[in-house]
């Protein structure tokens, strides 16, 4: 089952579509305002996408002197070809340690690399500790949204499932008494847990710190506590310096969720200092894994490369009419929306050769984009690459082959749509319905006219000569031809 | 100056009458179309099918036709921004821009001649008592910048269908919740994801509902034909019609109305 399926099915529960929709929409227009607040909002996006641009350009160079600054201030510094790798790279760390407990903020990362999974096999408890990354844990499904992880759910289906996994009063909906439900239920969770992981929002190359932003300081708690902290960054995330980080941080939560600024920007660098008075055997650790899994394969193709400039912030998934209408599950994909419909394709052309289509090419995602991403032109660059490969809805290839010859000989076209329109006018419209389901199950066909345009231009233009003709013989046939015959 | 008229496949062969429309008011406004009968379609079907040597071919017959051609009004936004924006990267060398360069969206064109200059607008249009929801089609926003898009903070840039409606005498223009949300043809898109395109397009029609739109006016039809699929099919009373029908139906006398047997349009 693809997206046009589990769209239609989505799209059947209309009260939910139109909350879904709503919701996301509050989120659109709140970031809208909020980039009334910054003077010069577009040149902030044109700069933010500049230094993107130009750090992608060089990779290797800022890893690497991030690496040696990671170092030089006590971290250590994995590579991870692929998701298989960051997750042995992960489960090594956790498995020399004998750690069984871990807690981890947000990070569409290591959802994408499937490392929960991973860890659980090895019998390692991994708690998400943000609040929608816990809620769509809990039960068992990912994410539909890349910042608003259980956007999908409503209040109701939360406490319904508050009540059976954390034994709060069945019917609770009031999102303060749901907070307090999951903060009680967290909170020991956060003090047992052995490690905390995180993702990484930005690296910065000349210091070998990094950023994590998060509205719940859960990323703090998580990583305070215990003595290990894991950061799992993918390649695209260098910035070069640490005053790059300001346009980022201006357009990040704006562009997100049209806050000034999330709750918690957290600054990292090195492993955090031994509490005062701590006798502790073991000293904090820090390891941060660099993760490639298909983004130099990215990096490759001038096409797509500008994709990963994104910086996560959901921004065009709310404005996106289609995702706001099929839900994040419907795209079938760690990352829904326009650029996740941009970047999976380079992981997987098989299995989301169908994802640049689930798009109205409205261009509202390029717009929003705090980075300039030409998400719209990118998806339409997909499709003619997928079908070029073969990745062709097989009815596409037979209707298009034929329309496509017509439209190439103007007589043969005006024939035949000729022939249609009448055909169309003399058939009953019900069994028109039958042939064109999918334009009539929401449709009614047009009224069909009798002629084409370019049929009524030739009359119109035989008239226009007749009735010239007809002045000038009246006008050459009259002794005194005034002005008004010739109007 | 030589104008041509480029008249989309689904204009010429279902909505007739927008053709007609277009050229009365052209006229009105002293200005001589021709229609050269090569032209079938840009070739945005295919591009966004990802067929896109057939794209390419389309575009290379788009050029031949319009040879010539000082400039090429286009009835449809979403095939102008094809012609400039995709043709300068599918057409070999320098021809795409050239004829890039060349074409305008129609109330584009049409307003840089008929509301040019300071102060009253000398329009050959009268009136049209009627209040009209204006559907903005994204390919003319969006790609070929007719107007500010709702998420842009960049300066406004003027939106020449809105400021062609706004000349016309006792026609309101209702103010929508959401000025430039997608109606959700999309081509093919409306075909493939024909379940979210519907709701899409129901989304639109309330909202012109709940603004008290009595009928909708785009640059494209396109977006109105789904539109007015939807409208039908879900009971809603709009009549649909391009903005040249709108400024055609307000000129004084239009003989063309009687001689072709148009009337209003169709709803």
């Amino acid at each position: 089952m693809g997206h046009v399926d589990r769209a239609r099915e989505f799209v059947a529960d209309a009260s939910r579509t139109s909350w879904h929709d709503e919701a996301l929409w509050f989120v659109r227009a709140k970031r809208d305002q909020a980039a009334d607040d910054v003077p010069d909002w577009e040149s902030l996006r044109t700069h933010a996408g500049r230094i993107k641009r130009h750090a992608l350009s060089r990779l290797p160079e800022l890893w690497k002197q991030f690496e040696q600054n990671a170092q030089d201030a006590g971290a250590k510094v994995h590579w991870a070809r692929d998701a298989e790798e960051h997750n042995e790279i992960v489960a090594d760390l956790l498995r020399d340690r004998g750690i069984r407990r871990v807690v981890k903020s947000k990070s569409m990362l290591t959802e994408e690399c499937g490392l929960n999974e991973r860890l659980e096999a090895d019998g390692v408890e991994v708690v998400d500790t943000d609040l929608g990354e816990r809620i769509v844990q809990l039960r068992r499904e990912p994410p539909s949204h890349i910042v608003m992880p259980a956007i999908h759910l409503r209040r109701d289906e939360v406490g319904d499932l508050f009540a059976k996994e954390m034994g709060s009063p069945p019917g609770l909906d009031d999102p303060g008494e749901l907070t307090d439900v999951a903060r009680r239920d967290l909170r020991p969770r956060f003090l047992a847990a052995e490690a905390g992981l995180t993702g990484v929002n930005f690296a910065v190359a000349e210091t070998g710190g990094f950023v994590v932003v998060t509205n719940e300081g859960n990323a703090d708690l998580g990583t305070a506590l215990p003595m290990l902290h894991i950061a799992s960054v993918g390649l695209e995330k260098i910035i070069p310096r640490q005053r790059d980080l300001a346009p980022f941080l201006r357009l990040l939560a704006r562009s997100a969720t049209g806050q000034a600024i999330t709750t918690y920007t957290s600054h990292f660098r090195g492993p955090r200092r031994p509490a005062p008075g701590a006798d502790d055997e073991r000293a904090p650790e820090l390891h941060v894994v660099i993760v490639d899994n298909g983004r130099s394969h990215l990096l490759g193709r001038p096409a797509f490369r500008e994709a990963l400039a994104c910086i996560r912030c959901g921004a065009c998934l709310n404005t996106c009419p289609v995702y706001r209408r099929s839900g994040g599950h419907s795209y079938g994909s760690t990352i829904p929306g326009p650029i996740g419909s941009v970047l999976e394709p380079s992981r997987d052309p098989v299995a989301h050769a169908e994802l640049p289509r689930a798009c109205s090419l409205c261009g509202s995602c390029s717009e929003v984009c705090p980075v300039r991403i030409p998400l719209h032109h990118q998806l339409l660059a997909w499709r003619g690459e997928l079908v070029a490969a073969g990745h062709r809805p097989m009815l596409q290839h037979y209707a298009l082959e034929v329309v496509g010859r017509l439209f190439a000989h103007p007589a043969t076209y005006r024939g035949l749509g000729a022939l249609a329109r009448t055909l169309a006018r003399l058939v009953p419209k019900t069994a028109l319905t039958r042939v064109l389901p999918a334009w009539t199950r929401g449709r009614d066909l047009p009224p069909i006219p009798p002629k084409s345009f370019r049929a009524l231009y030739r009359e119109r233009a035989r008239r226009r000569a007749s009735r010239t003709d007809r002045r000038e013989e009246r006008a050459s046939g009259s002794s005194h031809g005034n002005e008004d015959a010739m109007r | 100056m030589r104008v041509a008229l480029f008249v989309p496949c689904y204009v010429d062969q279902l909505r007739p009458e927008v053709g007609l429309a277009a050229l009365d008011v052209l006229e009105a406004c002293g200005i001589e179309a021709d229609f050269p009968e090569g032209q079938t379609c840009c070739g945005q079907p295919f591009l966004t099918a990802g067929e896109t040597a057939r794209a390419r071919a389309l575009a290379g017959r788009f050029i031949d036709v319009f040879e010539g051609f000082d400039t090429i009004v286009s009835l449809s936004g979403s095939c102008a921004a094809t012609v400039a924006r995709q043709f300068p990267l599918l057409a070999p060398g320098s021809r795409g821009d050239e004829v890039a360069g060349r074409t305008r969206e129609f109330c584009d064109f049409l307003a840089d001649h008929a509301l040019a200059g300071d102060g009253e607008p000398d329009t050959p249009w009268g009136a049209f008592p009627h209040r009209v929801g204006l559907h903005s089609s994204c390919h003319a926003l969006r790609e070929l910048g007719l107007g500010t898009p709702s998420e842009s903070r960049a300066p406004a840039r003027p939106d020449p269908a809105r400021r062609l409606l706004e000349s016309v005498a006792d026609l309101e223009l209702v103010a929508l919740e959401r000025s430039d949300e997608c109606c959700g043809f999309g081509g093919i898109f409306a075909l493939e994801e024909e379940a979210v395109s519907c709701r899409m397009g129901l989304d639109r029609l309330e909202d012109h509902r709940r603004a008290r739109a009595e009928l909708i006016a785009s640059t494209d039809i396109s977006c109105l034909l789904h539109l007015a699929g939807v409208a039908e099919k879900n009971a809603f009373d709009f009549r649909t019609l391009h903005v040249a029908e709108v400024l055609a139906a307000a000129l004084p006398e239009r003989d063309a109305r009687e001689a072709h047997g148009v009337s209003d349009g169709p709803r």
